[in-house]
C-alpha cells in the first residue's frame, strides 16, 4: 500500500491514541484499548500510567499483550499489586481518569454487551466471554471511552444484555434502586469506531456523530448503525494519520508480530 | 503444616466427585498440571470457581468434569472464544453445565470475605448492569452510615484451592513473584489448599515483604516442574503463545477435542508424561 495509505483500524486506534492526555491514568482493556493506548505512550502521551487488571500499575510494555497478564507488564510496571487491591484501591478508589473498554456490542446509550447474544441468558444463542473488569471500570472510572468496530450487528437499538452500564435512559424506571444510583464518573464520553467518532448528548445522553474519518459520509456511517443515528450538526472530518503516528503504530504491531507471532489484533 | 506429596495423591486425598474447586493464577501461573490430574482422575459434577476460566477449565468443562461453573470472564486470552465452555453452555455437551457469573471486582471481593471469616463482601458494583437480575448471590446492602445503596456478594469459601507457584521450602512456605492475581486470597479462603510448585528448595531466598504464603496454612505442596504450562511461571518460562493459538483449533470440534485429550492427557501418565507426549506434535511448540 502507498506509504500515506492507512487501513480503518489504523485510523480507530489512532483516533483513539490522539485523546489521551500525557499523564493521564488509563485502566485498559486487551486487544483495541491496548493498542491505542500503548500508541498514545509511544508518540505525544509518554508518561501516561497505563494500569491492566491483572494488578499492573503504570506497565510500559514495548510490544502489545496477548492479555492482560502478560510477563512483560509485570517486568515494566512501577508496581504489582493483587486482583482485589486494583478494583478496591485504585479503581473503585477513584484513581482511574480514563476506563478504556472494546465492546461486543453497544446501544446509543453506551451501553455494554459482552454477556450474550440471541436466546435467552441461559440457553443464548452466542455465549460471550462475560464482564470481567468492566461493569465496574465502567462506573468507577472518571470517564469511559469504548473502541469498536461499527456494524449493524455491533451498534443495536436494543442490546440482548447490559453487561456493564452507559448512560441511563431517561425512562428508565423498572431497575432496582441499586441499578438507579447515579455512576461515580461521567459514563462514557466517546465511542471511537473505524468510520468515526461518537458523543454523547449531553442532555439525553444519546451518543451522535461527531467526527467522520477521511473518505466515510455520515450516511456510511448512519448505515452502519442498527438506530437512529443522530449526526451533530456540524460533523468534522477526522484529521487523516501522521507518517510519524502510522509509523509508531506500524512499528508497534511489527514489534508484537516479532514478539508474539501475530499481531495481537486478532481478538 | 504442608505435606509435601506427589500431585497425584494430593488431587485424589483432597478432590472427590462434587467437590467445590477454585483453581486460581490470573493469566500467569494457572495450574495446569492440576487440572490434568483432576481429569484423569475423572472427577465427576465439580463445581469450578475461577475468575477467568480459560484454557484449563475448557478442557476439565470438555471431559465432563464440571456440573456448574463460577467465574467473571471466559474466554481464550489473545486468542477468542472457548469452544467446549460455550459448547456446555450453548449445547449442554458433554452434559449440562449451570452457570453463576460475577465481575471480576466482585469474584475479587468474594474470595476477600471468604479469606477474611465474613459472610459476604461490600463493594460499589453492577451499577445498571443486568447480572445481579441473573445471580443470587448478588444482593444490595444500605451502608449503616451514608445510606448508600451498595452491591452486597456472597462470601466464597471453596472446598478446595489449588494454585501454582515458583517455589516452595521444604515446610512448604511457598514464594509468588510477579503477577500476584488473587492466589493468596482463594487458598485463605478454601477448607484445603494444594499449591504445585515450579521446585522445591532448601532456602526460599525471599526479600523482605515479598508475597509468601506461610506453610502452615496449606496443606499439601507438590512439585511439578513446567506445572503452568502453557501459561507461564515468571523468572521460569514465558507463555506458550502458539498453544494457545492452537488450542482454538483443537477444542472447536467435539470429535477432535476428545481424541486429542484421550491421547495427550488420559493416555499419559502425569504431566512430563503429558510435555513429552507434545514434542513434534503438529505445530504446536512447547517451552
Amino acid at each position: 500500500m502507498p506509504e500515506h495509505a492507512y487501513t480503518s483500524t489504523e485510523i480507530m486506534t489512532i483516533a483513539a491514541a490522539r485523546r489521551l492526555v500525557n499523564r493521564q491514568v488509563c485502566f485498559v482493556g486487551i486487544g483495541m484499548p491496548s493498542a491505542a493506548a500503548n500508541l498514545a505512550r509511544a508518540t505525544h502521551a509518554p508518561d501516561v500510567v497505563l494500569i491492566y487488571e491483572s494488578g499492573t500499575i503504570g506497565a510500559k510494555p514495548s510490544v502489545l499483550p496477548l492479555s492482560i497478564g502478560d510477563g512483560e507488564l509485570a517486568e515494566t510496571a512501577d508496581a504489582i499489586v493483587s486482583v482485589p487491591e486494583i478494583f478496591r484501591y485504585w479503581l473503585q478508589g477513584g484513581r482511574i481518569d480514563v476506563g478504556f473498554l472494546g465492546a461486543a456490542q453497544i446501544d446509543k446509550y453506551g451501553n455494554i454487551n459482552t454477556t450474550v447474544i440471541g436466546g435467552s441468558y441461559a440457553l443464548p444463542q452466542v455465549r460471550l466471554p462475560g464482564a470481567g473488569g468492566a461493569p465496574e471500570i465502567a462506573t468507577s472510572s472518571k470517564e469511559v471511552w469504548i473502541i469498536l468496530k461499527q456494524t449493524k450487528r455491533t451498534f443495536v437499538e436494543n442490546l440482548h444484555f447490559v453487561t456493564s452500564s452507559g448512560h441511563q435512559p431517561p425512562a428508565t424506571t423498572t431497575l432496582p434502586a441499586m441499578q438507579r444510583k447515579p455512576i461515580r464518573g461521567r459514563g462514557p464520553t466517546v465511542v471511537i469506531t473505524d468510520l468515526g467518532i461518537l458523543m454523547p448528548d449531553p442532555i439525553t445522553g444519546e451518543f451522535t456523530l461527531v467526527s467522520v474519518h477521511p473518505g466515510v459520509s455520515a450516511e456510511d456511517t448512519r448505515a452502519a448503525t442498527g438506530w437512529d443515528l443522530k449526526v451533530s450538526d456540524r460533523v468534522e472530518v477526522t484529521p487523516a494519520p501522521t507518517p510519524v503516528e502510522l509509523n509508531a503504530l506500524r512499528d508497534l504491531h511489527a514489534r508484537t508480530a516479532a514478539a508474539h507471532g501475530s499481531t495481537g489484533m486478532d481478538v | 503444616m504442608a505435606e509435601i506429596i506427589p500431585l497425584r495423591e494430593a488431587i485424589s486425598a483432597l478432590v472427590s466427585d462434587g467437590s467445590i474447586l477454585a483453581m486460581e493464577g490470573f493469566t500467569h501461573l494457572i495450574p495446569f498440571a492440576a487440572g490434568h490430574e483432576v481429569i484423569r482422575q475423572q472427577r465427576r459434577n465439580l463445581t469450578l470457581i475461577r475468575m477467568t476460566p480459560d484454557l484449563i477449565y475448557d478442557q476439565m468443562i470438555g471431559m465432563g468434569c464440571a456440573s456448574r461453573l463460577v467465574f467473571s470472564w471466559g474466554g481464550n486470552p489473545g486468542v477468542g472464544s472457548l469452544h467446549r465452555f460455550r459448547d456446555a453452555i450453548q449445547k449442554s455437551w458433554p452434559s449440562p453445565i449451570a452457570i453463576e457469573e460475577h465481575s471480576h471486582a466482585d469474584m475479587a471481593a468474594r474470595y476477600q470475605a471468604g479469606a477474611s471469616g465474613l459472610p459476604f463482601a461490600v463493594l460499589r458494583g453492577y451499577i445498571g448492569s443486568d447480572i445481579p437480575k441473573y445471580n443470587e448471590s448478588i444482593r444490595s446492602v444500605t451502608c449503616p452510615f451514608t445510606g448508600e445503596v451498595l452491591t452486597a456478594t456472597r462470601a466464597l469459601n471453596p472446598d478446595v484451592a489449588i494454585i501454582h507457584a515458583q517455589k516452595a521450602d521444604r515446610k512448604g512456605n511457598v514464594l509468588i513473584q510477579g503477577i500476584i492475581g488473587i492466589q493468596k486470597e482463594a487458598v485463605l479462603a478454601s477448607k484445603h489448599s494444594i499449591v504445585t510448585v515450579e521446585e522445591i528448595v532448601d532456602n526460599l531466598e525471599a526479600p523482605m515483604n515479598a508475597y509468601v504464603i506461610p506453610g502452615w496454612v496449606l496443606t499439601y505442596v507438590c512439585e511439578v516442574p513446567g506445572g503452568a504450562f502453557p501459561s507461564y511461571a515468571h523468572g521460569y518460562y514465558q507463555r506458550d503463545n502458539a498453544f494457545c493459538k492452537a488450542w482454538d483449533g483443537i477444542s472447536r470440534d467435539r470429535g477432535t477435542f476428545a481424541s486429542w485429550m484421550e491421547k495427550h492427557v488420559m493416555g499419559t501418565e502425569d504431566f512430563a508424561a503429558f510435555r513429552m507426549s507434545l514434542s513434534g506434535n503438529e505445530g504446536v511448540q512447547h517451552a
